[in-house]
């Protein structure tokens, strides 16, 4: 029997009983990066291809929204810094250890890169569109580079959608979080979003099928991740194992199964397998729910992180 | 020159007098707190036992916060004590989330706090508040590379231990046993 | 480098100390750091100022210094010379500047509009207050005669109203530390030793090899100096022994933990003694040199057997042995503390007389390890009339009672204030001073109908404390930080003299007592017993005559004196002790002679019906009763209390860990909601909580309702025949969780 208590009082605040130091900002944030990182690899990847006109979506029309996701997922994680006016401090050193550094010039580099990879497709998207002679001019310049920024844009793409997961699995003082299946599983997931993005918007429906298989695929991956996941905790030192049964009895285990694992990832695998199989099912439906189900994945790997502590994990009684 | 701090788990009765001092040496504001007293009860009645801690930044050689810090904000100074800038601070929380004794907190101006073994006490030539304070001379502070000083002699002579010297941190507050 | 710091630190004192006490960066600046270290850190770009104090937070009274920087306050710590303090404060001392800083303090004078316990009152001027009550005093002297005025007073500028009410006529001086706290105590060593332990106690625990703590429970009762010296026993190997039903934090540093039933202490000491005497391994020619009636005390406690006292209190035998062993391998250096707040069942005289029984066996009074002698500095009085004759006191109303108070017992002032058809001695005016009564004197709705009784309540006080919402008239004192005191003269083993100036101005429109009881006395024509022109004045003259100053000691805050006497009975010499037959009495002729026991016996007390948990209560270390639960430096660490419940009690009752629940007691009497503290540390038949929660005063925001308040659970209370101590320990209480 132990009975443990901080009888001063730990009473900053978002400290006890479970840490809170981040709330709905972090996970929009490594939501919106993951789902841009997928977005601009299928891109990239498949213009290298040459398939820019069969997946034109994908490829040309999905990159108009990374500008807006990232400023989106910028802005939420500009909201949760609490010294606001020093922001700029990122930018004055870069700091090989810390994700936070990484994700911030990552995310410098990728924003004005994506934009430009936008803009060289501007001409094909919308081909009568009449712009200013400078914009024109500049655009003109744009396109004999894109092969160099396809490439470019997958390098920085994975870094950015796997440090969605590094970000995290870099705190070994939450063991939910010290796993290094997260960056990879971010990534997936991010890539999975991506391609449930693609399917979502995309009129093509040979496009959609097309990325349907791929987004059963990454499914498939994910799944194998989140087993791994858990079999790595189960086979960790203490800690760890208590991380994991937040999932598994634990406060998580509800919201996590039903909502990321079913939902999330199982429906969408067995409506997309139906539907390759002939069955008339909208494919928009899956599309919705792999996006909803990062999104919440992201949520509760947040959270449960927090809420997974080395000392007086349960505050008292144990 | 290597900072670090002894508990005598024996001498503290969990007064809360270092969490006081503290807060008014360094003017933490209320409802925040740099330390705090935890009371660890082990056994089934009548046979019981009780460790009393004073706890705290452990300032580690081996800082979490420093590594996860974007901004080299948190950073080491002079003896290993762990320091945060609030100038190049910009709150985005990674140190605390980093810490696995959660020793930091968000200050109500912005920028993240904690213990800082009251460098500017230290560069004084005096004890930090809460070590100055203690009405059972339960805290020893001082230099580890010192092989004469209390702290070191302590420490060879005494059972000791640290908190979670498995999370890798290299902590250097020590709790006599 | 420890030489340098010394050498700074007082230089930046000295420098503190001169003209005006202020010290700036351009004085440090003249001024060349030892080498090694740079410029002043704390002092960078900084004007630091320090004043002399003494605490007022308990009454230990530590002495210290009140820091301010940059014209703002910073901090309090202990003065190095002080031997209450050893130059460190306990957390309530630290957290002092919260009493100063606290939002929710009196702040103007204030009279009653409405009727009483209404609580709505005017804003009055100083003049106004004072008119008033000046008014209502000589009423009551005309009516009733001026003795029909009472005092209840605990802390220092309590003292000025002292003077006040004796000049006036009045002898009715009542402390709640006396009848509710530790008076029983005074007397049991009294009527043993000829002296009493007073306070900061004379236990010279520093030097002890084995300490028995019976109830006591050092480290949560935070009194500093006696913490200090438990603390570096227990680091020097001190076996301790401690009796407690709970597993307090002195008995987790204890060598023996004796978790003893409630209420059958007196069996233990008493089979301790059979044990000591049995074995012979008390101090015989300390015994034979010093005491009065070994032999009647061995025939009286010759039945008194380990094995008798095992039913009793659960301890086991071989224990009881082993523990009396243990006192008897470290003579004379084992004390048993004598406890101090000692009202529980109503023998309380009694049963710490045992303990003083067993102290004496052991040869520890006067001894080293045991009981100094301390010593106290003489300084000569302010010059003051005579004061006029006092010709009835609260004594009257209890003819035959408490033969042996040698104070007066604010129960019984408070019980003697509600008219009924035997008494005509009721009071018609109280002053209450820094005591919150409804908390403080248990069955408070006893409390409140003497109160409706009154022709004139007046409170001086600095929080709006519930006593205040019955008030006529409020008068909002300062802080113990705003204002000049009277000098210290605590006992110990060096006598001092210590000094409380004022930190700050007075914020809001409040004032020290010492000026309130002086205008007071004009109104009353007494000025002449308030003869000083300024406290300044009052002040210098008593330090002069121990050779100090006001100047010198605004410096040093502390001064050291020669002592006249060695601190422990050195080598047998003899010794007159202050009691009927000189000498040690272990068979009490005064007691006796009262028909008392004359040596103690074990009485049983009622036990808790099925169901019931006898209602244990003590304190924390940082707080003060519910003087400090307001405060905002000390609310942080505590800001509620919670009732320790045992597991199996929980288990059985459907209890969780942290929920709410209330207490009733065996007379239906109800508290506040309070958290449950599901553990192992408490026995099974009883829960404790800490005093001074659940303050019911919505003026204090922060403490409003939080935690329960055992005094609204104790209605029961038993009687010390012998000095009418108030016994709080027989009430039972059971679990109420609906309507949480």
């Amino acid at each position: 029997m132990k009975e443990i208590t901080i009888t001063s009082g730990r009473m900053n605040p978002g400290i006890d009983p479970v840490l809170h130091a981040w709330g709905w900002e972090i996970p929009v944030y490594l939501f919106l990066g993951g789902l841009a990182a997928g977005i601009l690899i299928f891109s990239a990847v498949y213009f290298l291809r040459g398939k820019a006109d069969e997946y034109k979506f994908a490829v040309k029309i999905a990159p108009f929204s990374i500008p807006v996701l990232l400023t989106i997922g910028l802005l939420a994680l500009f909201l949760d810094l609490t010294h606001k006016l020093y922001f700029w401090r990122l930018y004055t050193t870069i700091r090989w250890e810390s994700p936070m550094s990484w994700g911030a010039w990552t995310l410098m580099l990728i924003f004005p890169l994506s934009v430009f990879w936008a803009a060289s497709f501007v001409p094909d998207v919308r081909p009568g569109l009449k712009l200013p002679a400078l914009a024109e001019k500049a655009i003109n310049l744009l396109i004999p580079f894109r092969k160099a920024m396809a490439w470019a844009l997958i390098v920085i793409s994975v870094i950015l959608g796997m440090y969605t997961g590094i970000l995290l699995s870099a705190f070994n003082a939450r063991p939910f979080w010290n796993t290094s299946i997260l960056g990879p599983l971010f990534l997936v997931s991010g890539l999975s979003t991506g391609a449930a993005f693609t399917i979502l918007l995309s009129k093509n429906e040979q496009e959609r099928k097309a990325f349907s298989r791929i987004d059963m695929a990454l499914i498939v991956i994910e799944l194998f991740l989140i087993i791994h996941l858990f079999m790595g905790f189960l086979a960790g030192t203490e800690v760890h194992i208590q991380a994991a049964q937040l999932f598994l009895g634990g406060p998580y285990t509800a919201v996590f199964w039903t909502f990321v694992v079913t939902l999330g990832l199982v429906v969408p695998l067995l409506v997309e397998a139906l539907e390759m199989n002939g069955y008339h099912l909208p494919a928009q439906l899956p599309a919705a729910l792999v996006l909803t189900g990062g999104l919440i994945l992201r949520f509760i790997v947040v959270d449960a992180g927090q809420s997974s502590r080395w000392l007086y994990k349960f505050m008292t009684h144990f | 020159m290597r900072y670090a701090m002894a508990i005598d788990t024996r001498r503290c009765v969990g007064c809360s007098d270092c969490v006081v001092a503290c807060q008014t040496e360094n003017k933490v504001p209320v409802g925040y707190c740099r330390d705090w007293i935890v009371e660890e009860m082990s056994g089934k009645y009548p046979l019981l036992s009780l460790e009393i801690r004073s706890e705290r930044c452990n300032h580690c050689a081996d800082a979490p916060c420093v590594r996860s810090c974007p901004t080299s904000a948190s950073h080491y100074e002079d003896g290993g004590i762990v320091m945060v800038t609030h100038e190049e601070c910009i709150g985005c929380k990674a140190c605390i989330a980093s810490c696995p004794y959660d020793a930091r907190f968000v200050h109500p101006e912005g920028y993240v706090d904690k213990c800082t073994f009251c460098l500017h006490r230290v560069k004084d030539g005096l004890k930090p508040a809460c070590v100055s304070v203690c009405p059972t001379h339960a805290m020893i502070f001082g230099d580890l590379d010192d092989a004469n000083s209390e702290i070191s002699k302590i420490l060879q002579s005494r059972t000791h231990k640290s908190l979670i010297p498995e999370a890798g941190t290299k902590p250097h507050v020590f709790y006599l046993l | 480098m420890p030489e340098n710091m010394r050498r700074r630190e007082f230089i930046k004192i000295l420098g503190a100390g001169m003209g005006g006490a202020l010290v700036g960066t351009s004085f440090l600046k003249g001024f060349t750091p030892p080498e090694g270290l740079n410029a002043s850190e704390l002092l960078k770009n900084s004007t630091i100022k320090k004043t002399a104090t003494y605490c007022e937070i308990c009454f230990w009274k530590c002495a210290g210094w009140v820091y301010e920087k940059d014209g703002q306050p910073w901090k309090i710590v202990g003065n190095p010379d002080d031997p209450s303090s050893n130059g460190r404060f306990c957390p309530r001392g630290t957290g002092g500047l919260g009493a100063y800083t606290d939002p929710d303090r009196l702040k103007t004078p204030l009279i009653r509009t409405e009727e009483r316990g209404k609580q709505v009152f005017r804003e009055a001027t100083w003049d106004e207050a004072f008119d008033y009550i000046a008014d209502k005093m000589k009423m009551i002297s005309e009516k009733w005669g001026p003795e029909c005025i009472a005092l209840f007073t605990h802390g220092s500028g309590g003292d000025y109203f002292k003077n006040l009410l004796k000049a006036y006529g009045s002898n009715n001086i009542a402390a709640p530390s006396y009848a509710q706290c530790r008076g029983p105590r005074e007397e049991a060593y009294v009527l043993t030793f000829g002296e009493g332990v007073d306070s900061p106690e004379r236990t010279d625990l520093l030097n002890s090899k084995c300490i028995v703590l019976i109830g006591s429970h050092i480290g949560e009762n935070m009194h500093n100096g006696q913490v200090q010296e438990f603390s570096e026993a227990v680091a020097n190997g001190a076996s301790v022994i401690t009796v407690d039903p709970r597993f307090s934090t002195a008995a987790s540093k204890s060598k023996y933990w004796l978790p003893i039933k409630p209420a059958t202490d007196t069996a233990l000491l008493l089979a301790w003694i059979h044990v000591i005497i049995e074995e012979e391994l008390y101090d015989k020619e300390y015994v034979e040199k010093y005491t009065y009636g070994f032999d009647l005390l061995k025939e009286s406690v010759s039945q008194n057997t380990p094995e008798w006292a095992y039913p009793i209190t659960t301890i086991k035998p071989h224990i009881i042995r082993e523990t009396a062993r243990e006192m008897g391998k470290h003579v004379p250096a084992t004390i048993i503390h004598p406890g101090r707040h000692v009202t529980w069942y109503g023998d309380d005289t009694q049963r710490v007389r045992a303990g003083a029984i067993l102290n004496a066996l052991l040869g520890s009074w006067g001894r080293r390890g045991g009981f100094f002698v301390p010593a106290k500095a003489h300084l000569a009085k302010y010059p003051m009339p005579k004061f006029p004759d006092s010709h009835k006191d609260w004594r009257q109303a209890y003819p035959g009672k408490y033969p042996l108070a040698s104070l007066a017992l604010a129960s019984g002032i408070c019980d003697a204030t509600i008219p009924t058809p035997e008494r005509d001695c009721s009071f018609k005016g109280w002053f209450v001073y820094g005591t919150n009564l409804i908390q403080t004197l248990p069955q408070p709705e006893k409390t409140i109908e003497a109160i409706q009784a009154l022709e004139l309540l007046v409170v001086i006080d600095i929080l709006p404390s519930e006593i205040t919402g019955w008030a006529d008239v409020i008068l909002p004192e300062c802080t113990y930080l705003e204002r000049y005191d009277d000098v210290r003269v605590s006992p110990a083993r060096i006598p001092t003299v210590a000094l409380r100036a004022p930190a700050f101005e007075p914020q809001f429109n409040t004032k020290p007592a010492s000026w309130m009881a002086k205008e007071l006395s004009k109104r009353l024509g007494l000025e002449q017993y308030f003869a000083w022109e300024t406290f300044e004045e009052y002040l210098d003259y008593q330090f002069k005559s121990v050779g100090t100053s006001l100047e010198e000691m605004k410096q040093i805050g502390v001064k050291k004196l020669e002592s006249d006497h060695p601190i422990y009975f050195l080598n047998g010499e003899d010794y007159e002790f202050s009691t009927p037959t000189g000498k040690i009495e272990l068979y009490s002729t005064t007691l006796a002679e009262h028909g008392f026991d004359p040596v103690p016996k074990y009485t049983a007390h009622p036990e808790p019906p099925e169901g019931f948990y006898r209602l244990l209560y003590g304190r924390a270390p940082m707080h003060t009763f519910g003087r400090t639960t307001n405060n905002p430096l000390l609310a942080d660490l505590m800001d509620e209390n919670e009732v320790w419940v045992n597991p199996k009690v929980a288990n059985k009752w459907g209890l969780h860990h942290q929920q709410y629940v209330i207490l009733e007691n065996q007379d239906g009497k109800r508290s506040n909601k309070i958290r449950v503290k599901v553990t192992e540390r408490i026995r099974h038949d009883a829960v404790y909580m800490v005093h001074g929660f659940g303050h019911t005063q919505s003026k204090m925001r922060r403490s409003y309702m939080k935690g329960a308040d055992d005094t609204q659970l104790i209605s029961r209370v038993d009687l010390d025949p012998i000095m009418g101590g108030t016994g709080m320990r027989g009430n039972f209480v059971t679990f109420k969780t609906e309507a949480v």
